[in-house]
């Protein structure tokens, strides 16, 4: 058993490095084929060989004790998801009609929340497939769980269009499938398009995230104590065992898949936003929608990760895997992101005036100083003017502060999609038609329900799966080595 | 052919990836075929090592997104055009820009699909025994050992000689894996 090898003598005592340097021949690997291999070694901090951070990582799931804030925090999710569970089975007693949405506004909380938990989503698949394209080092440690962090709030964004259908339970109808009544789906609709995004788009993350997940499952297997344990992620892990050539089919598959993946992050979201654009209403029909969607999905979504990643190395005492410096690196990119979307809402207002076009104009003035206006002023200051503290290296190193930016960006962006999609469809075209929309319990139920859902999945998720790759963190070692001495 | 027909090879553990690299080299070079090495993670120049450089892998991803794309396109258009034509003002019913964003993700679905299954299938996975996992010691594989094993169904393999080769080049230990 492994147990009984757990302090063996073969890990090197010299800390920093992997192993012993006096190896037999040059080192065949390595040279040259990383580029910005010299700074990896500041993404791993402390000393740790191969043994020892496999150890610490397995250990969340298989020994440490969980802590007292884990079953707080699963609590008060499970008390969510509950929450949820009724306001679902209230919604199919009694219908829609028990949300907020009226005539006018026929999308309410359902659409803007399917839009925010699928921009959340996109951060984990960026995260795991461009920069492991990229070849950066940095990714590693957040990777898995930016993954897990897409799954779900995939599964929440997906929950939003079936429950808006009304009469969910015909949610197949969307599906091209041979039916005796000869009625097929209508492709060229954007929501069909929507359909085919999302749902692929949740079948490769998921594909995309078990299969990094293999290697790992067979560590789990193999340091198991249990029997049940041992049986479960023997299971899931089938039966890998490290061979040089299955690695080798391995690192190649993953690499296309990232491959694959990284336009399909793209297209989800400009296919999103296609619902919108492909629209003639005021405030929806604009070519800057596609790209524009994408840059705040990326905004929200590493907002999302930092929210997740600070408490979660705080509680687990992660500091040496999840460093200061990938903090940094993430905020930095949330910036980027950020001034991309500020971008796009120039360009809106900009357009909106330059069109000439007297909906468009009344539109924008609505947005500002109509009855939503202060929604409007929130999103601009949460998602331009607070922001800009990034800027400023010492609160990229603060973590509390880091964490409270973060939650303010993910307000940020929802409010962003409230706008767009509540504000818009109030007022179009004909006054006589306009109506205002105001929330209902129920859709903030709903709303908060999912919130407790996808909080209540990452719990699970820590608990039973490691949260860090192991076996790149070992890759992670391997390729620092040289640098690190 | 002198290894009891019980066995399955001989093991070699390795405390560092160079030395099983510089092993597996040496073992193929001096004749060996059926070997495969062990590791905790993908090391580079071990699949080298032993002449493993082209995996199909690129291949069975390309005709998965191929046939994805066909497939998606030709549904849509089936559909729109022939099975169930929907007028609309007298526009073509052949609209095929509408029809790229689908065609676009069943490529990537398709081509996702066979990337994985085809990984497991030519890895030969899933496979829960393996003759392997009866050393206790190769366990330690997913954790931070290195592994080179010589199966006994090699032509060159003999018990006694085989055990030397690999004592020579640095093992820690040479374990029989019982079949």
């Amino acid at each position: 058993m492994s147990k009984s090898k757990d302090n063996a003598p073969g890990s090197p005592p010299e800390g920093s490095s992997p192993h012993d340097a006096a190896s037999p021949g040059s080192p065949p690997h390595g040279a040259g084929a990383h580029g910005s291999g010299a700074h990896a070694g500041k993404f791993l901090t402390g000393d740790y060989n191969y043994g020892s951070v496999t150890d610490k990582i397995s250990a969340v799931v298989l020994t440490q004790e969980s802590p007292r804030s884990w079953y707080v925090g699963f609590a008060i999710a499970f008390a969510l998801v509950m929450l949820l569970l009724w306001a679902v089975t209230w919604l199919f007693v009694k219908g829609i009609g028990i949300w907020g949405i009226n005539i006018p506004v026929g999308w309410g909380f359902a659409i803007v929340n399917f839009v925010w938990w699928v921009g959340i989503g996109h951060a984990g698949t960026l995260i795991s497939a461009i920069l492991l394209l990229l070849r950066q080092h940095w990714r590693t440690s957040i990777n898995r769980f930016a993954e897990a962090m897409t799954l779900f709030a995939v599964a929440c964004a997906g929950l939003f269009p079936l429950l808006h259908l009304g009469r969910p339970e015909y949610f197949y109808y969307l599906a091209p499938y041979p039916a005796t009544t000869g009625v097929w789906p209508q492709f060229r609709s954007p929501l069909m398009w929507d359909f085919f995004a999302v749902s692929t788009y949740a079948t490769v993350s998921l594909l995309f995230w078990y299969v990094g997940l293999i290697p790992d499952l067979a560590t789990l297997r193999d340091r198991a104590t249990g029997k049940f344990p041992r049986i479960i992620y023997g299971f899931l892990s089938m039966g890998w065992r490290g061979s040089a050539r299955h690695w080798a089919r391995y690192q190649k598959a993953y690499l296309i898949l990232a491959g694959l993946a990284t336009p399909l992050v793209v297209s989800v979201h400009t296919i999103v936003a296609f619902d919108f654009s492909v629209a003639i209403v005021p405030g929806w029909h604009s070519t800057i929608f596609p790209p524009y969607f994408v840059a705040g999905a990326i905004y929200s979504g590493f907002a999302m990760v930092l929210t997740i990643s600070i408490p979660l190395r705080a509680v687990y005492g992660l500091h040496d895997l999840v460093t200061d410096r990938h903090l940094d690196n993430m905020a930095k990119v949330m910036l980027a992101a950020g001034m991309v979307v500020a971008y796009g809402y120039i360009m809106e207002t900009f357009i909106g005036w330059y069109s000439g076009n007297q909906f468009e104009q009344y539109m924008l003035l609505n947005r500002m100083f109509g009855p939503y206006g202060w929604t409007y002023w929130m999103l601009i200051a949460c998602n331009i003017a607070i922001p800009q503290l990034l800027w400023f290296r010492r609160i990229r190193y603060c973590a509390p502060l880091l964490f409270v930016l973060a939650l303010v960006v993910n307000v940020g962006m929802w409010l962003e999609r409230f706008v767009i999609v509540v504000v818009s469809l109030s007022r179009d075209y004909l006054p006589s038609s306009w109506d205002q929309y105001t929330p209902t319990f129920s859709d903030w139920a709903t709303f908060f329900g999912t919130l407790g859902l996808f909080v209540a999945l990452l719990f699970l998720f820590i608990r039973l799966l490691p949260v860090i790759s192991i076996f790149e963190m070992r890759e992670l070692l391997e390729e620092t080595k040289g640098e690190s001495e | 052919m002198t290894a009891p027909p019980q066995l399955y090879g001989l093991l070699a553990e390795y405390d560092n990836p160079d030395q099983l690299v510089e092993a597996a080299r040496s073992t193929y070079q001096a004749g060996y075929r059926r070997i495969e090495g062990y590791t905790p993670m993908p090391v580079e120049g071990l699949p080298e090592a032993m002449e493993f450089r082209r995996t199909r892998m690129p291949l069975v991803i390309l005709l998965g997104a191929i046939f994805g794309a066909i497939a998606g396109y030709a549904l849509q258009y089936w559909v729109a055009v022939i099975a169930y034509p929907i007028n609309v003002g007298g526009r073509p019913l052949h609209t095929w820009p509408a029809f790229i964003p689908i065609t676009f993700e069943t490529t990537i679905l398709c081509g996702s699909l066979a990337g994985v299954l085809g990984m497991l299938a030519l890895n030969r996975l899933p496979r829960p025994h393996h003759p392997l996992f009866n050393v206790a010691e190769f366990s330690r594989a997913t954790r931070d050992r290195f592994f080179l094993c010589v199966e006994a169904r090699d032509p060159l393999f003999s018990l006694p000689e085989t055990r030397e080769l690999l004592q020579q080049t640095g093992a820690l230990e040479v374990f029989d894996v019982p079949q």
